[in-house]
């Protein structure tokens, strides 16, 4: 049990140890270059945020993508689906306005009707929102078993920053008992304020940003304060980690506030994945942990910290078990999607993601 | 069972008839059949339609049409069996003569595809397969016949333009035919050159969907009247069989089981074997079922139906003459009507009527109607006799 | 509006729920109750690994209405690995050109609109190539 102080920051953990005991990725397989949208729109002036991002094809969306996902996770946690008491997915693109993604998820894998089923939503850190709150649920005994998605097909308008990056893809983690588990989770920390830098209104396609107060009085004041109050009640620093996964919204971003918090590029490496993946927004973090669980090894220690835009983050304290490498190879892994490649143009891209007016 | 005769037969031209609806297209052919008859007073009438409430937004045409044809108060009923409509509304009528339970019987096949512009009529087609297995797939009948192509292919070794021989069979005969769609013959570079619609199938290996309307009048030998005009023909054989509406349930899909079924058992009744049949009106809304019913039906061993056509075999006066009228794919393919269009060539055939097209000593008609890939076959025996 | 339909399939779309028969261990998919082999009743469910190969292929350019948004696709005749044969589209598909014989897995996806982007979204099987 946590006790309470004024001055420290609050650790989130459970009565029972809580770890994850499967996990899946996905990652559509088009791709569109950065150089091909500056083509389009700058003509090929300019940095470009990263190398280029993953497009889900025209029958794709975040319920087939979270799908397959939570699938790759069954895989690797060999568990009765009848036996999750919860189903979560967090996103910022569900297909439906009203009516749960969650639902049709559970059904595809075989988890109904026994089962918590919601959406969550909380910008990019909707993923890790239900990850804490499956800790939670499993952490208090509710439920042995409970699944947390985060899964996005960003949003981007045409010609804006935020069209370079904005990607697709996610993760699905199965948590259970810690004794069960590839990865035992010790705590998390979540740190919130209410910050605009990022926005989209009901019924708007795209979403608005605030530029430049998008960095550092949003993404890397809640990343730091996060990482470090974790980090600190956790009694641990940076070289106490094998591993560092941060939200990243592009290349930049994320190595320099992996560097602020004293972590150097090997540490962030394997789940750095926004240079060839775009930003996948409530899928960022999640599908960085899953590509750094795929090459982890036992006594490994990883520090999860996502960000959420209005404006929040989550930061996880996770220790890598003996079982985590053989379970690694039981599904598809992160770097075999990010393989399986097809590269298209804006047209095309403009096409898959719907973005002509038919009527 | 009483001896069935074709009396009267009737039919429109089939084409795209933007300007003439379904019931006055229906009235045509029953009109011309009639006054065939000689004007035999129907007391039945069977309706063979595919897709009338879908592409017209019109059901209950047996009560519609009786009623403009002027025949209000007779039984009148709809029959559907996709694709073998015509021929299954065929069978009905031959049954409520032979019976006994009707004397003078109205067949009328009517398909009206032109109500309906676009996608929208593949996926009215796509409702004769299995809607929840097969058309949630997108698929559409032209690419479930590919798919059956394919595979033929790829089992028997079959080169790129071996169905060629179909389309330029169809096209030859269908250049005699007034009332045939297409009325010129191609040549083989038009099929090797012509567009793919759904790869191995091309524009050609494709009956074209359009409007038309046929028509036969049904009775018993003593019920003629006494200047009957025409040579005698009579219904000698007459069978349906049934199989699976999905391809992927067959449990081997490279074999028209139903067309096997029953043109053997219309054969059996008729009481003659396939060397007396003078000439087959196959169901060629797609050259493979051509291919797959000449096997069935044993023109040709399983695997080398397409040879026969390649061969020239199934020209006029060859070795089995087929489409002698142009078949689906010249004559066109008007969905419903199609079945009894081939009732009304063969008719014509046996009478000795087909001028150009005519098959030397017509004697026995083998027809067969197909519903989708042979999920359902009729088949018919017409023979011509002496009085 | 076809909620119903697609909500009573909704097994068989999205995992492939068929049958097994109880007295000659045939797999069934269609579910149909009755087994197409051996005859008797067969109402044991039974989920299908979603692995198979390609029986036939073909491509569809023009699309029937519901479908023309996504043409073409290409859509085929799977053989599972235990046995029936399904209909179903292909898609992930690249440069590779389909073959008869290649392995296929199934994978879940958007098959449709129920009428137009109003209606619910159908979700169902397809299948893409295995590497």
């Amino acid at each position: 049990m946590t006790t309470p102080h004024p001055h420290s920051p609050t650790l989130l953990k459970p009565v029972k140890p809580v770890g994850i005991v499967g996990y899946g990725a996905y990652v559509p397989r088009y791709r569109l270059p950065a150089k091909e949208v500056a083509r389009v729109w700058t003509g090929g002036k300019g940095g470009l945020p990263i190398k280029e991002k993953a497009v889900p094809g025209l029958d794709e969306d975040v319920i087939t993508m979270s799908i397959e996902a939570a699938r790759n996770a069954m895989l690797r946690a060999q568990i009765d689906p009848t036996e999750l008491r919860a189903v979560w997915v967090g996103s910022e693109s569900h297909p439906y306005a009203v009516k749960p993604t969650s639902t049709l998820v559970a059904e595809a894998i075989g988890a109904v009707p026994n089962t918590q089923a919601a959406d969550w939503e909380f910008a990019c850190k909707a993923g890790t929102e239900a990850l804490v709150a499956a800790m939670g649920l499993v952490g208090s005994g509710m439920g042995h078993y409970a699944m947390a998605i985060g899964m996005d097909t960003a949003q981007g308008k045409p010609g804006d920053a935020l069209e370079y990056t904005a990607g697709a893809g996610g993760g699905a983690f199965i948590l259970g008992p810690a004794e069960e588990s590839l990865a035992i989770i010790n705590a998390s920390y979540s740190y919130v304020t209410d910050t605009p830098d990022f926005w989209r209104r009901e019924n708007q396609k795209y979403p608005e940003h605030g530029m430049r107060f998008t960095g550092e009085p949003a993404y890397f004041k809640h990343i730091t304060e996060a990482a470090t109050h974790l980090m600190e009640a956790s009694g641990t620093t940076a070289k106490d980690y094998k591993w560092a996964v941060f939200h990243q919204p592009n290349t930049k971003f994320a190595q320099r506030v992996s560097g602020q918090l004293g972590f150097s590029p090997e540490q962030i490496e394997p789940g750095l994945l926004v240079p060839v993946i775009g930003n996948t927004y409530a899928g960022a973090a999640m599908i960085g942990l899953t590509a750094t669980l795929d090459i982890a090894q036992p006594g490994d220690r990883i520090l999860v910290v996502s960000f959420g835009s209005g404006a929040g983050s989550d930061a996880f304290d996770i220790l890598v078990t003996d079982a985590a490498p053989l379970r690694a190879g039981l599904a598809t892994k992160t770097q075999e999607y990010i393989s399986r490649r097809t590269e298209i143009d804006y047209a095309m891209y403009v096409r898959y993601r719907g973005k002509l007016q038919m009527k | 069972m009483s001896e069935v005769i074709i009396a009267g037969i009737g039919q429109t031209e089939v084409g795209e008839h933007w300007e003439i609806g379904l019931r006055e297209l229906a009235i045509a052919a029953i009109q011309d059949a009639v006054r065939d008859s000689g004007g035999l007073k129907p007391q039945a009438l069977f309706v063979g339609n595919m897709l009338a409430p879908n592409l017209s937004n019109q059901a209950h045409l047996g009560a519609l049409l009786a009623d403009y044809a002027g025949l209000t108060g007779i039984e009148a009923v709809t029959i559907e069996a996709a694709g073998a409509s015509g021929g299954a509304a065929l069978r009905q009528g031959y049954l409520a003569v032979a019976s006994g339970m009707v004397d003078v019987a109205l067949v009328v096949g009517v398909e009206k595809f032109t109500d309906k512009i676009g996608a929208g009529v593949d996926a009215a087609l796509a409702t004769t397969s299995d809607s929840d297995f097969e058309a949630v797939q997108g698929m559409t009948l032209a690419a479930q016949a590919a798919l059956l192509m394919k595979r033929y292919m790829h089992e028997y070794n079959v080169p790129k333009d071996g169905f060629a021989g179909f389309a330029l069979t169809a096209h030859a005969n269908g250049a005699n035919n007034p009332c045939a769609m297409f009325r010129k013959a191609i040549k083989p570079e038009t099929y090797t050159k012509a567009e793919m619609v759904s790869e191995p199938l091309n524009m050609f290996d494709i009956a074209p969907n359009a409007d038309g309307a046929a028509a036969v009048v049904l009775t018993r030998r003593d019920l003629l009247p006494k200047d009957f005009p025409h040579p005698l023909v009579r219904i000698a054989g007459s069978a349906s069989s049934s199989d699976t509406l999905a391809l992927h349930d067959r449990k081997d899909m490279l074999y028209f089981d139903t067309a096997q079924i029953s043109a053997g058992k219309a054969m059996k009744q008729a009481g003659i074997v396939l060397d007396q049949v003078s000439f087959f009106e196959y169901h060629d809304a797609f050259s493979i079922y051509a291919a797959l019913s000449l096997e069935a039906v044993g023109f040709a061993i399983k695997g080398r139906g397409w040879k026969l056509a390649e061969d020239g075999e199934i020209s006029l006066n060859r070795k089995i003459s087929c489409a002698t009228m142009g078949g689906m794919k010249a004559r066109g393919f008007p969905g419903g009507a199609a079945g009894v269009y081939q009732a009304v060539e063969a008719a014509i055939q046996l009478r000795g009527q087909a001028e150009a097209s005519q098959v030397t000593g017509a004697k026995i008609a083998l027809i067969q109607s197909l519903g989708g890939p042979a999920s359902t076959a009729v088949s018919h025996i017409f023979e011509r006799f002496e009085a | 509006m076809e909620i119903p339909r697609h909500w009573r399939l909704k097994q068989q779309r999205y995992s492939l729920v068929g049958e097994v028969c109880p007295h000659c261990d045939h797999k069934i998919f269609p579910p149909r109750d009755i087994c197409p082999n051996c005859g008797d009743e067969a109402k044991e469910l039974f989920t299908f690994s979603g692995k198979g190969e390609v029986y036939s292929y073909t491509k569809i350019y023009e699309a029937p209405t519901g479908f023309d948004a996504n043409a073409p696709y290409t859509v085929a005749l799977v053989k599972l690995e235990e046995g029936p044969i399904i209909t179903a589209q292909l898609t992930d598909l690249d440069s590779t050109p389909v073959e008869i014989g290649m392995p296929v897995e199934m994978v879940t996806r958007k098959m449709r609109n129920d009428g137009d982007e109003r209606g619910i979204i159908v979700y169902g099987y397809k299948f893409r190539l295995r590497t």
